[in-house]
């Protein structure tokens, strides 16, 4: 059985969840298994993820999971795991997946792979699965070895499709350790879609020449939709905050759409968005090697182009 | 306070990643090596500030082959004390790397493992929860603040657009991201004593491999690029819309 953790977003399964159930049922048919779900905590709506391929649903609740600790989800998952008999574990590579996977994978001597982009398959007898490696230069083929196997999966990575209705929820009952770590405060911007999910990212290099003349950027974002994100030398400059930083060293993102302005394209900026579906730049300088890399270029002043292109998407959009 | 700083080993970050023929491995000839950018830019320079706050020791801690040893040199040349490495021919798999890491240090009495984010080059993120969960110890990832008071430690991590504070008592791993500390370059002196202080070189301990890379491929070629005249915005919307259909 492939077991999923449907993680809850302010109590919510959103896209994280979704992704991750979906990718779930394709990696359940191609073990010719059944793929449920195990939601940690109270969250209402867990017979929804029915529609996107899980057939049981699994709550696991207690006081120790109110606030996230890495070790107790652990437990909880790995437990679960145990009871059920799940052979493949799949998890998202977000902030909470990142310091989860590892810790599960070692409890159960699992190998695992994070920020997996593709199904697995089985190749020459192996389970194999698909992940960037250099920060997106190339893809390495995993085979994992282990009878249990542990994944985690990179936001984007599989469109979200709806096949089935509801899931039977049901509670599994686990002794959880005292958490160790406490959090003492949780902050999230409200309004954007964090950049590593975003669908649309609209992103600012030197070019913009100061972080007072990010309006072109924040106005296209707006117009679109759209997340901002930028070069590491204007995060570097605290021009922006670090997290909008992306690149090798940064955030690596796989939107549909990522629009550059004012960035040259270096080697490692590349590397963190290359895999992103289109790439458009604006750049005034038509040697600039970024242009190597886009579906669509436009060689101009970005401080001209930028609000020609704001204007014509609200034209657009208005229509 | 002792401190372990785990570093690992990644091409430089403008080498263009080229594979063998058969696409079965990396093509490695001609690359330049250098330490992983997280390990040493936020993991080393944080553990360096909080010893010379409060005293203490900081180690370098490295799973590899002994043509390492020039990065792992580099480390100590930054200012860490000492250094070890684990003995192992080739590059391992995380499970592997982790179970070393943890082994060797289950009885030193460390008050803080730090990692980096992740390794540039694999991406895993993956091995300082690892080593945390053998240690039955908390672990923070992508943590971008870190201050110790005694065993009282606070850590701010990056979440999906904002931040998390959280109070936690050492021993605890960690990884290090961007703000936690400044990349610091080392200077002449540094660059001598290096060549005088501690370098251990320890076996491995028997653990089986969990994973296997049986090949890899490029992404695939973009086509040549379409230019737009910078006037005629409304011609970009349109093929963003009916061509490439993303918005
Ligand atoms: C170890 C290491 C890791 C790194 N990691 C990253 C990383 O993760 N992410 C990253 O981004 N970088 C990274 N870098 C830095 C990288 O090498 C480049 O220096 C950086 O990406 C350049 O940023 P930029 O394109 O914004 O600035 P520049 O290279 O200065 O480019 C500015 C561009 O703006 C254009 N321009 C100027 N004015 C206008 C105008 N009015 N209209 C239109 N275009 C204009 C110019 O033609 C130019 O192409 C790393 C470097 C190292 C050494
Ligand atoms: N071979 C290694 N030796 C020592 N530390 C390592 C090794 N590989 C990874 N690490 C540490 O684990 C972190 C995360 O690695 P990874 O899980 O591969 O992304 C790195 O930033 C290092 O701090």
């Amino acid at each position: 059985m492939v077991l999923v953790y449907a993680e809850a977003t302010n109590g919510e399964f959103k896209k994280v969840a979704q992704e991750a159930v979906v990718y779930g049922r394709k990696t359940a048919e191609v073990l010719g298994t059944e793929c449920h779900a195990v939601v940690l905590g109270d969250h209402a709506g867990a017979e929804a993820l029915g529609k996107f391929g899980a057939t049981k649903v699994h709550r696991i609740s207690g006081e120790p999971l109110k606030n996230f600790d890495a070790a107790v989800y652990t437990v909880a998952l790995s437990e679960a795991a145990k009871q059920l008999g799940a052979t493949v574990i799949i998890l998202p590579h977000n902030s909470t997946g990142k310091n989860i996977t590892g810790r599960l994978a070692a409890r159960l001597e699992a190998g695992s792979v994070t920020g997996a982009n593709a199904v697995p398959e089985m190749k020459d007898g192996y389970f194999t699965v698909t992940k960037p490696v250099f920060s997106g230069k190339a893809f390495a083929h995993v085979q994992l070895l282990t009878d249990v196997k542990v994944i985690s999966l990179a936001g984007n990575s599989i469109p979200v499709t709806e096949t089935g209705g509801e899931a039977a929820v049901s509670d599994l009952s686990i002794d959880l350790p005292q958490p160790k770590t406490r959090v003492v405060k949780h902050q999230v911007a409200s309004g954007r879609v964090p950049l590593p999910e975003a669908e649309l990212v609209v992103s600012g290099g030197r070019g913009l020449k100061g972080p007072e003349n990010w309006s072109v950027i924040e106005d296209l974002a707006e117009a679109l939709g759209a997340t901002t994100a930028c070069s590491r030398p204007v995060a570097d400059s605290d021009w922006r905050p670090h997290h909008e930083h992306v690149g090798q060293t940064g955030v690596a993102i796989r939107p549909n759409l990522y629009i550059a302005a004012g960035i040259s394209g270096a080697i490692q900026h590349l590397a963190g968005v290359n895999n992103s579906k289109t790439i458009v730049v604006v750049n005034k300088d038509p040697e600039a090697p970024f242009f190597k890399a886009a579906d669509y270029g436009v060689v101009g002043d970005l401080f001209e182009v930028l609000p020609r292109l704001t204007e014509a998407v609200k034209k657009y959009k208005g229509q | 306070m002792k401190l372990l700083v785990c570093v690992s080993k990644t091409p430089e970050t403008t080498t263009k990643i080229q594979l063998t023929s058969d696409g079965s491995e990396i093509d490695r000839s001609g690359v330049q090596y250098i330490m992983n950018p997280y390990d040493e830019w936020y993991a080393l320079v944080r553990a360096l500030e909080l010893k010379e706050a409060a005293g203490g020791t900081v180690t370098l801690l490295n799973v590899g082959p002994a043509e390492n040893d020039p990065i792992i040199r580099k480390g100590l040349a930054i200012g860490a004390d000492d250094a070890v490495r684990i003995d192992v021919s080739d590059e391992k798999d995380s499970l592997y790397t982790a179970r070393q890491i943890a082994e060797y240090s289950r009885d030193q009495a460390y008050d803080l493992i730090l990692f980096g984010k992740e390794t540039i080059s694999y991406n895993g993120s993956e091995v300082g929860a690892m080593v945390a969960e053998f240690l039955d110890w908390p672990y923070i990832g992508d943590a971008t603040h870190l201050e110790v008071e005694g065993t009282a430690a606070t850590v701010t991590r990056d979440i999906e657009g904002g931040e998390e504070v959280i109070e936690v008592q050492t021993p605890l791993a960690l990884s290090a991201a961007k703000g936690m500390a400044e990349q610091r370059i080392p200077n002449m002196r540094g660059i001598m004593m290096a060549k005088r202080k501690p370098l251990e070189v320890v076996p491995p301990v028997d653990f089986p491999d969990t994973t296997r890379i049986a090949g890899y491929h490029k992404p695939a070629e973009k086509g040549s690029v379409k230019l737009i005249d910078p006037e005629n915005m409304d011609e970009l919307v349109r093929l963003l819309h009916e061509e490439a259909k993303v918005i």
